[in-house]
């Protein structure tokens, strides 16, 4: 059972600091990434998008464009076979249109050409005829039972009645009886709150080079955060068989979610099929905002009730939210976790997922749980506050812990929110002093984390280095700690490792690299296959001995008899049983393919100062510390970055970052001029601090740390900034306009 | 239309190249001399990855034509390194865990070394402010301030 795993031990490399192995390759230029890649006669691959949010497709005449020189394929939805219902259909709907834009950005036509010219003039050339339809991008509108309805056909059973079509979605979780906790309290507040959509802003844009032969063999070389995904969605797209197709992953520029799924990869092999050439499809920048997956937008009524010494009685969440034209899961996931760090007798979250002419929403770091924690935590602030409570002694009283029920249903095992609230209290942080117009605020982060399916290979090769092949994109340093604890379980230094990332035909299915899944599942998997060779390695040594194999044991980094009747060898290191491996039996290597149970949940606190310039609505970010629990942090730096970067994404989310639509439903700001992410001066020191609480469910106790970094900062930024103003701010982001009407509204 | 010829020196180099008229410098380098080191996140001059010098100055080549480099020196991520050796930079980047994925750190090490030719001793604001035109989306840039501190320290004999 996956829950037993985790054996206290030393630790000889796991915890230590050392240098990543692809870090030469990146700070000298020399790293792949996605549109780094060529290929001999690689054509240009481009596709026309609608500048309409929501239009039938009446025809689309290419013939013209076909003509140009240079050009060699010209496609449209039409080109691809018929998909069944289901994920795979709706992915490569919004690639390509199949009968109706249903967002600004929409492909709806791609060429192939001989250059960026041609392909240019190709779509100039192409002639569609829309017909123009009413949209709707945001929440409320969709709602209504007379708005357009976006997309048909995707109303799930359970969703109440009363509501457009385009509420598809009805999400309920909880437990006890709310309306008796209620009535315990010495106050209820309710109140709304709205965030904004907003964008990974990965600086690499999504690249793709893709060659089919006319046998129907393809190689795919993309930045993706999971190849096997990006394989199944093109294998689906184009009626392939899945072993047909090879997808390489590239280096990855970032992802936070938003390179789980596939954008132009199905169009850029329907397109080199046609044209017989390899093609590369490179996003621009607009193209990314448009036509790739931002995260949902959300509106939330929360109502919360306390004693008047801090205890919560009852909580209840209602949530709404938009991820464009087609269904998601975002909504069950804000749902679960809108009360998770709480240990309560009563509540109740329920959730509606609204479709809108937007781009289908994609992954977001912790989907679904920045915006439900944000106005959870805003809530709990705002009573903290009535009461003249310590926010971190309250939230210290009712946090979850070992054994609560939570609010979306399991039980917690051992969980770290009590140490990291501890850690928070005590931190210097918490007691200096504020200035004048600064505010300090606090919030509680949560992810689930996952495991999922992984496979990982161990070869021992004769040299007596070792070699570890995975399938999951590294996107922040994850082939260095899958190194270091594949060193760590064989007992021999980090720098005979080397760990490489393996195309789909070359190792068994991995999941995304996602739900902050691979130091904890590929590092299990990695250990498991570890043991693996290690008891071939005992069992080749015992043979070399003349003596039983149980009676040899592994220890640091050799063979070793051991038993009254073993007899008197000197240890043989791992070097050596590989040199004599021809001689025993032939290579040594260990596998493990799993589907990992056992990640487990993650959660932090953030402290944060924030001033207002009451002139200007400005917020500087003054101070900021993030506590978190890492379970085992493998290696430290790349915990600690990931503790550094979700929060500032979160700043950013708090602050500026918004997809602004005009009413005639465009993208009024699709670039990083104003659609402003944060910059280094716009900053502080991001300190940390790490926490490690075992996690059951892994060997080394690691949990997965990448995602609850985002979620604090949106309601530690708010409550600093509200405790500033001496006002309640309910919406996302705090841009200085917003800020400045609340200032004047509060003072008129 | 006829492409451009164009004389230049890249990385101490001498290099011709023809281009189209209106096609960028970062063009010209990623796809015509296979230097991809230079990335491309935006194409506007909004995020710094496409960062090189023309003669010693910091620029997006995004932003700057390739028919613009005629007789001038460009230098790129690609000439940091001497050989085997890495530049204070480079190393401190990676002793710091400076990056996660990388793709913004060929133009944010252009952008800091340029920093340091000019000023080998700049506060930590300074470094922030030089360094806001270079978007990191891993990292919340700390560790990128605390790598090009210690470079400098190291650069100055400290």
């Amino acid at each position: 059972m996956a829950l037993d795993e985790h054996q206290p031990r030393e630790f000889k490399v796991v915890g230590t600091r050392p240098l990543r192995p692809d870090g030469i390759d990146k700070v000298t230029g020399r790293a792949l990434y996605g549109a780094d890649m060529t290929a001999p006669g690689m054509l240009v691959g481009r596709v026309l998008r609608s500048p309409h949010p929501h239009a039938r497709i009446k025809s689309i005449d290419t013939s013209a464009a076909k003509k140009i020189n240079g050009v060699k394929a010209v496609i449209t939805g039409a080109d691809f076979p018929e998909v069944r219902k289901g994920e795979a259909r709706n992915v490569l709907e919004n690639c390509i249109a199949f009968d109706k834009a249903l967002f600004e950005g929409h492909g709806v036509a791609a060429v192939a050409a001989t250059s960026a010219a041609a392909a240019k003039a190709a779509l100039r050339s192409i002639r569609v005829d829309y017909e123009i339809l009413p949209h709707v991008t945001e929440i409320a509108d969709a709602m209504k039972p007379d708005a357009p309805v976006v997309h048909q056909g995707f109303v799930e059973e359970n969703v109440p009645a009363g509501h457009s079509e385009n509420v598809i979605t009805f999400a309920e979780y909880g437990h006890g009886d709310l309306e008796a906790g209620f009535a315990k309290a010495d106050r209820i507040v309710e109140r709304s709150f709205r965030t904004a959509a907003t964008h990974q802003g990965y600086i690499e844009p999504h690249a793709c080079l893709a060659s089919m032969g006319p046998d129907g063999k393809a190689d795919l070389w993309c930045c993706t955060q999971g190849h096997y995904a990006a394989r199944a969605f093109c294998a689906a797209a184009l009626g392939m068989q899945e072993s047909q197709l090879r997808v390489t992953a590239s280096e990855i520029g970032g992802g936070f979610g938003g390179k789980t799924t596939v954008f132009i990869e199905p169009i850029a092999l329907m397109l080199s099929k046609k044209a017989g050439r390899p093609v590369k499809i490179v996003m621009t920048r607009e193209e990314v905002f448009k036509a790739s997956g931002p995260t949902v937008s959300s509106e939330s009524d929360i109502k919360i009730g306390m004693t008047k010494d801090g205890r919560i009685t009852a909580a209840s969440a209602q949530l709404r939210y938009q991820g464009g034209a087609f269904p998601n899961f975002t909504i069950h996931m804000g749902s679960q976790s809108a009360f998770a760090a709480y240990d309560l007798a009563a509540v109740r979250s329920r959730g509606l997922n609204v479709l809108t002419n937007r781009p289908k929403q994609a992954a977001y770091r912790a989907p679904g749980a920045p915006m439900a924690i944000y106005a959870v935590e805003s809530v709990v602030d705002e009573l903290c506050q009535h009461f003249g409570l310590d926010p971190l002694e309250v939230r210290l009283m009712n946090a979850a812990r070992k054994g609560t029920k939570s609010s979306y249903g399991p039980t917690f095992d051992d969980i770290g929110l009590i140490a990291t609230l501890n850690a928070a209290k005590a931190h210097p942080h918490y007691s200096a002093p504020l200035g004048p117009d600064q505010g300090r605020g606090v919030s509680c982060g949560f992810w689930f984390n996952f495991g999922g399916d992984t496979s990982v290979s161990l070869n021992i090769n004769f040299d007596g280095t070792v070699s570890v092949v995975e399938g999951n994109p590294d996107i922040g340093g994850s082939r260095a700690s899958i190194s270091m604890m594949a060193a760590e379980e064989l007992g021999i230094p980090y720098d005979r490792v080397r760990t490489v990332v393996a195309d789909t035909n070359s190792i068994g299915h991995n999941e995304v690299t996602d739900g902050s899944r691979v130091t904890f599942a590929v590092g299990l998997a990695t250990i498991k296959a570890a043991l693996a060779a290690k008891k071939e390695m005992c069992a080749r040594a015992a043979k070399m001995w003349g003596i039983d194999e149980d009676a040899v044991v592994w220890e640091d980094g050799c063979a070793k008899p051991a038993g009254a009747n073993a007899g008197d060898h000197d240890p043989m290191p791992l070097a050596r049983i590989a040199r004599k491996s021809p001689s025993t039996g032939g290579p040594i290597a260990g596998h493990h393919e799993v589907n990992a149970d056992g990640a487990g949940v993650s959660f932090g606190v953030h402290l944060c100062d924030t001033e207002v310039d009451p002139e200007t609505g400005a917020t500087k970010v003054v101070r900021y510390t993030v506590f978190q629990d890492a379970g085992k942090a493998v290696h430290p730096d790349y915990v600690e970055g990931q503790m550094q970067g979700g929060a500032v994404q979160g700043i950013g989310w708090a602050l500026n970052e918004e997809y602004i639509y005009g009413p005639d439903g465009r993208l009024q700001n699709p670039g990083f001029l104003d659609y402003r992410v944060p910059v280094a001066s716009d900053l502080p020191r991001i300190d940390t601090q790490i926490l490690e609480i075992p996690n059951p469910g892994h060997p080394y106790g690691v949990r997965g740390v990448g995602e609850t970094s985002i979620v604090p900062p949106l309601a530690a930024i708010t409550n600093a900034v509200s405790r500033a103003i001496g006002t309640r701010m309910s919406q996302l982001p705090m841009s200085p306009p917003r800020l400045l009407a609340a200032i004047r509204g509060k003072a008129s | 239309m006829s492409k451009i010829h164009v004389n230049t020196s890249i990385n101490g180099d001498t290099t011709e190249f023809l281009c189209e008229a209106d096609e960028p410098l970062l063009n010209v380098l990623r796809d015509h001399l296979h230097l991809t080191g230079s990335k491309e996140g935006c194409g506007t001059g909004d995020c710094g990855a496409c960062s090189v010098t023309m003669n010693g100055r910091l620029v997006c080549s995004c932003l700057v034509l390739g028919a613009e480099a005629e007789g001038a020196e460009i230098t790129t991520i690609e000439g940091m390194a001497d050989g085997e050796t890495l530049h204070p930079l480079q190393r401190k980047f990676l002793e710091h865990a400076a990056l996660q994925c990388g793709i913004c750190t060929p133009g944010i090490l252009v952008a800091a070394k340029a920093l340091l030719e000019r000023d080998p001793d700049p506060s930590e604001t300074e470094i922030r402010y030089w360094l806001a035109g270079n978007l990191c989306r891993c990292t919340g840039y700390d560790k990128i301030i605390s790598a090009v501190m210690d470079a400098a320290a190291e650069m100055r004999g400290g």
